[in-house]
C-alpha cells in the first residue's frame, strides 16, 4: 500500500471551523466487523447537525442493507410519473439484463416533506456478455445504463446503482427524511448521512446527498473550485454530469481511479488532495518520483476549492479533506466503530462512549476497512 | 505623379520654446526625422513611424506626436488604411510588408470574458498566506500509473515522459537572433533562466553567448533548418517544430540579407549578406505521417530525452490537425493565434489568415478530449497574450501554458510601431545595426522581462486564490470559471462557457 507522510505546512491544517463559512454537516460511520447498525444513531447524529443545514435537503446511505438481494444492482429511481416513464426505464433494463425484483420504496408521510417524486428500485442483474471488451462488465452496463436513463429519460432519474446499498434522500431535515423512509427499518454495517444547506437546486431531491454510483457513495461539505477541469476530465471517460452539482464527480473520480485505474484508496486521495510542490520537493526520492508522477497523470483530477468528504464502498469509507482543510472534519474511534464528521459533536450523540477523537490534517485521509 | 503624395501619418512637432537643443533627437532617430539647422530643430514628418525614442529621450517633453493629422473623407468602407495600400501597390506592384501582430478591428474575444471569484459559499485564498502553485509540467502525461509492489513499497512502473518544468506558465515565443538583436536575446534568456521558465530561439540558431542559459531554450527546427546541428539540438531544454506563425499562416519566413551580418551568419549557417528564406512548407513534411517521422527523427537524435513540440498557426482546422499531431511522439503543441507578432509578414496574410487563439485552444482541448488524448500533448497557446488576464483566460479555456513574444519587447522598450522589418529598430531590439543594438542593455532589459513575468505570475497568483483554486491544473480548462459578455451564441458554444448572469 502507498503511504505517504504529510509534514506540516506552515498556514495550513489549521482547526475545524476556523474562519470558514459554512454549509452542510457530514457524517460516516463504519463497523469494521460488519456488525450492522440500524437508522436510529445516523439520525440522530445527523439532527444534531441541523445548525449546517437549512431543512431544504437530507440523505443517508447504508452498506449491507439488502442482504437478501445482495447479488443484484439496486438501481433506486426517483419517477415524476411512474405510469409514464417507468416503461421506458424497464425497457432499457431489459435490454442489458434482467430485473429480478422491484418494488415502490416504502414512505411514510411527514408535514415536513412533500413527496414530489416517487422512488422506486429496482433489483437487476445484467448480461455481463453483452459488453464482451469490458474487464468489469456488469460494473459498465449499469454505469451506462445510469448515464443513458439520466440523460434521456425526462422525469426518471436513477439516483443509486450499488449492489447491497440503501440510499434514502429527499427534501427536508435529516429527521423528517429519515421517518420519511423510516430508515430505523434498515439495517446497514456502513452509513453515511448529510444534512443540506443548498445554494443550487434547492428543493431537488436529485441534489440532496449522498450521491452514488455502483458501490460508491459519497457525502460533501463544500464547494469544488476546480469542477469544470474535473467534469471535463471524467467526461472524456464516458462519464455524464446529470445531477446538476459539483458532488457526483467525486463519485465519479473514484470509480474512475479505484475501480477502472486499479489505484489504491491512498494513492486516490494522493491525486485528488496532492501535497504541494515545495512539500514533494522535499521527500525522499523514491517517494517524491511517486508523487510527482501522481500529479503528472492526474492533475485534472485535483479537486479544488473548500470541502470535506467522505466515501463509501464495500471495502471501506475514507474521509478527507481539501489541501488546505477548509472546511472541518473530524473522526472518532471506539472498538470495532470508526465515525467520521463535520462536528465532534455528531459523533457524541451517536457514541457517547467515545475514546479517541482526532483532527486529521489537511489531505490527510481517514481511513476504516472491513477486517474480512 | 498620378498619385502625387499621400497625407502624413504622422505629424511631429517641437516645442521651440522648450527645446534646448540638445540633439538628442537627432541622435534617436535612425529614420531622419530631425535635423538641426541653425538654433533650430527641424522635422520631417514624413519618414517618422511613431517608435517614440525622440519621445522618450527629449529632456524637455518638447516633442509631441499628432497621428493623422489630415484626414481624407471618411467613409466607413474606403478606410485611410485601404486607400494608402492601393497607392501603395499600384506604384509598386508588389505585395505589402507589414510587422507585429494583426493590425485589423476585430473584436477580442479575451476582452469579452470575464472571469469568476469566490463569495461566501466557498472562501477565496490569500496567496500571502496560504500556498498557491503555479509550477506547469510541459510534455506528454500518462492516462494511468501502474504500481507494482517491492516488498512494502509501491514501485512506480509507468514511465514518465521528459517534461519541461516552469515555474509559472508564462514562457517567451520564438523570436529569432536576426530578427531581433543579440542584446534582446541576450535579455530575454537572462529573464528567463531568472524566472524558471523557457524562450525559444526561433530559427536562427543559437549564439555561443547564450550557451549559458541553454538549459532555459527551446531550440527551433523550422522549414529552413538554419542553424541546425546536432549541437544545438543537444543543447536545448526542448526542440520545437515550426510549421506555422499566426500572423502569416501557410507562409514561409523571409530574412533579407541586410540583416545577416557576420555574426547572424555563423548562428544561422549561412553566407553573410544572404537572403535567408525559409520555405512554406518543410520540404521533407508532406502529410501528418511526415512530421510524425520528423519528431521521431529528432527524438532519436537527441535519445529521446528531450520533449519535442510542434507549433502551428491557428487554422479552421487546428483541433483536427492537433489531433493528429498528438498521435505522433510529440510532447506539446504550440497554437498561434492570428493576433501572434512577426518581424516582418505579408500585410494580407497578417490582417486575414487565420483564427483567433481563444476559439483555437477552446477548440484543440475539447477535440483532444473527446478522443480521450488531452494527456498525450500539452498545449501551448499564444499570439495576443497582452497581461495577466488574458494568461489566466487561455489556461481556463484549456492551454496549459502561453508563449508572450510582443509583451516582452514592450517591456524592452518597444512602443509597437510596428515598423520591425526595416531593421532600424531604434530601440535596439529588431535591428543588427550595432550602434542601435548598443541601445539596449542586456542589464536592464532583462531585469524589465523578468519584472513583467514576476508581475504577472503574482497577478496571476491572486486572480487563482480568488477563485478558490490553489493549483494551476484547477484552472486549466475550468471554462465553468468564465463568462462570455456580450459574446454571441456560437462563440460561446465553440468556447463552452455560458453567459454573464448564467
Amino acid at each position: 500500500m502507498l503511504s505517504i507522510q504529510y509534514e506540516h505546512i506552515p498556514g495550513t491544517g489549521g482547526e475545524p471551523g476556523e474562519s470558514v463559512i459554512e454549509m452542510c454537516g457530514i457524517i460516516g460511520v463504519i463497523d469494521r466487523s460488519r456488525q450492522r447498525m440500524d437508522g436510529t444513531g445516523i439520525r440522530a447524529a445527523l439532527s444534531r447537525m441541523d445548525e449546517r443545514g437549512s431543512g431544504e435537503g437530507a440523505g443517508y446511505a447504508a452498506y449491507g442493507a439488502f442482504p437478501d438481494l445482495r447479488d443484484y444492482y439496486a438501481l433506486h429511481v426517483f419517477f415524476d410519473n411512474p405510469h409514464e416513464t417507468k416503461p421506458l426505464v424497464i425497457d432499457e433494463l431489459e435490454k442489458w439484463g434482467t430485473i429480478e425484483h422491484q418494488e415502490e420504496i416504502p414512505t411514510y408521510e411527514q408535514p415536513g416533506v412533500r413527496k414530489v417524486h416517487i422512488p422506486w428500485r429496482f433489483f437487476f442483474r445484467p448480461d455481463p456478455r453483452l459488453m464482451p471488451r469490458s474487464t468489469t462488465p456488469e460494473d459498465d452496463i449499469v454505469m451506462y445504463l445510469v448515464m443513458k436513463v439520466n440523460t434521456s429519460i425526462p422525469g426518471a432519474l436513477v439516483y443509486a446503482s450499488g449492489k447491497n446499498v440503501a440510499v434514502f434522500k429527499a427534501s427536508g431535515w435529516p429527521e423528517e427524511v429519515a421517518d420519511f423512509y423510516r430508515i430505523q427499518d434498515y439495517q446497514g454495517y456502513l452509513w453515511i448521512g448529510h444534512n443540506r444547506y443548498p445554494t443550487n437546486t434547492p428543493g431537488w431531491w436529485g441534489g440532496a446527498h449522498p450521491f452514488n454510483l455502483l458501490n460508491w457513495s459519497v457525502v460533501h461539505n463544500g464547494e469544488i473550485t476546480s469542477y469544470g477541469t474535473n467534469r471535463r476530465y471524467i467526461e472524456s471517460y464516458g462519464y455524464r454530469c446529470t445531477m446538476y452539482t459539483d458532488t457526483e464527480v467525486v463519485a465519479y473520480l473514484f470509480d474512475l481511479l479505484i475501480r477502472r485505474h486499479g489505484l489504491s484508496i491512498e494513492t486516490t486521495v494522493t491525486a485528488l488532495a496532492p501535497p504541494f510542490w515545495d512539500e514533494i520537493d522535499r521527500m525522499p526520492f523514491k517517494q517524491q518520483e511517486i508523487v510527482r508522477a501522481i500529479r503528472l497523470a492526474y492533475g485534472p483530477a485535483l479537486m479544488n476549492g473548500p470541502f470535506a468528504i467522505v466515501v463509501a464502498n464495500h471495502d471501506s469509507m475514507v474521509g478527507f479533506t481539501d489541501r488546505i482543510k477548509l472546511r472541518p472534519l473530524v473522526s472518532g474511534e471506539l472498538g470495532n466503530r470508526l465515525y467520521i464528521s463535520s462536528e465532534e459533536a455528531a459523533i457524541r450523540t451517536m457514541e457517547p462512549e467515545i475514546e479517541t477523537i482526532t483532527m486529521p490534517r489537511a489531505g490527510q485521509p481517514i481511513i476504516g476497512r472491513f477486517l474480512q | 505623379m498620378s498619385i502625387g503624395s499621400v497625407p502624413l501619418r504622422y505629424r511631429i512637432s517641437v516645442d521651440q520654446d522648450q527645446c534646448m537643443l540638445c540633439e538628442r533627437c537627432i541622435e534617436s532617430c535612425p529614420y531622419g526625422v530631425f535635423r538641426k539647422e541653425g538654433e533650430r530643430i527641424h522635422v520631417n514628418s514624413r519618414v517618422c513611424v511613431a517608435c517614440h525614442r525622440c519621445i522618450a529621450m527629449c529632456p524637455r517633453d518638447a516633442i509631441t506626436l499628432k497621428e493623422r493629422p489630415v484626414d481624407y473623407r471618411s467613409h466607413p468602407l474606403w478606410t485611410p488604411g485601404v486607400r494608402e495600400a492601393i497607392y501603395n501597390q499600384a506604384r509598386s506592384g508588389k505585395i505589402i510588408l507589414s510587422g507585429m501582430g494583426n493590425a485589423q478591428d476585430y473584436p477580442v474575444i479575451f476582452d469579452r470574458l470575464v472571469l469568476d471569484a469566490c463569495q461566501v459559499t466557498n472562501p477565496s485564498i490569500d496567496p500571502l498566506r496560504e500556498p498557491m502553485e503555479l509550477r506547469t509540467y510541459l510534455g506528454k502525461k500518462p492516462n494511468r500509473l501502474e504500481f507494482g509492489e517491492h516488498g512494502r513499497d509501491p514501485v512506480l512502473e509507468t514511465t514518465i515522459s521528459p517534461n519541461l518544468m516552469l515555474e509559472t506558465p508564462i514562457m517567451i515565443g520564438h523570436m529569432s537572433y536576426g530578427a531581433i538583436s543579440l542584446n534582446a536575446q541576450q535579455s530575454l534568456a537572462r529573464a528567463v533562466t531568472r524566472c524558471g521558465t523557457f524562450m525559444g530561439t526561433g530559427e536562427g540558431g543559437l549564439h555561443e553567448s547564450l550557451y549559458p542559459y541553454q538549459d532555459h531554450m527551446i531550440v527551433q527546427v523550422a522549414s529552413g533548418r538554419f542553424g541546425v546541428d546536432i549541437n544545438y539540438l543537444e543543447r536545448g531544454a526542448a526542440i520545437e517544430i515550426k510549421i506555422g506563425q499566426g500572423a502569416k499562416p501557410g507562409i514561409g519566413g523571409h530574412l533579407p540579407g541586410e540583416k545577416v551580418c557576420a555574426d547572424v551568419s555563423c548562428t544561422r549557417m549561412i553566407p553573410e549578406g544572404s537572403d535567408a528564406i525559409s520555405p512554406a512548407p518543410h520540404h521533407d513534411i508532406y502529410s501528418i505521417e511526415d512530421l510524425k517521422q520528423l519528431v521521431r527523427s529528432l527524438k532519436e537524435a537527441t535519445e529521446w530525452k528531450k520533449p519535442v513540440f510542434v507549433k502551428i498557426a491557428a487554422v479552421h482546422n487546428s483541433a483536427a490537425i492537433v489531433a493528429g499531431i498528438a498521435r505522433s511522439s510529440a510532447d506539446a503543441v504550440v497554437i498561434d493565434g492570428f493576433r501572434g507578432g512577426t518581424g516582418a509578414a505579408p500585410r494580407v496574410f497578417r490582417d486575414h489568415v487565420g483564427i483567433p487563439i481563444e476559439a483555437a485552444v477552446a477548440s484543440v482541448d475539447a477535440k483532444l478530449r473527446s478522443q480521450g488524448i488531452r494527456n498525450e500533448v500539452s498545449i501551448i497557446a499564444s499570439g495576443g497574450i497582452r497581461e495577466s488576464a488574458d494568461v489566466a483566460k487561455a489556461i481556463a479555456l484549456g492551454a496549459d501554458a502561453v508563449y508572450i513574444g510582443t509583451a516582452a519587447l514592450v517591456a524592452m522598450g518597444c512602443r509597437v510601431c510596428g515598423t520591425c522589418y526595416k531593421g532600424l529598430c531604434p530601440w535596439g531590439i529588431a535591428t543588427q545595426r550595432p550602434d542601435l543594438v548598443a541601445r539596449l542593455d542586456p542589464d536592464t532589459a532583462s531585469v524589465n522581462v523578468a519584472n513583467l513575468i514576476d508581475a504577472w505570475t503574482l497577478e496571476l497568483a491572486e486572480l487563482m486564490g480568488a477563485a478558490g483554486i490553489n493549483s494551476i491544473e484547477s484552472l486549466r480548462g475550468n471554462r465553468d470559471r468564465l463568462r462570455g459578455y456580450l459574446l454571441d451564441e456560437r462563440i460561446m458554444q465553440v468556447l463552452d462557457v455560458k453567459s454573464v448572469g448564467a
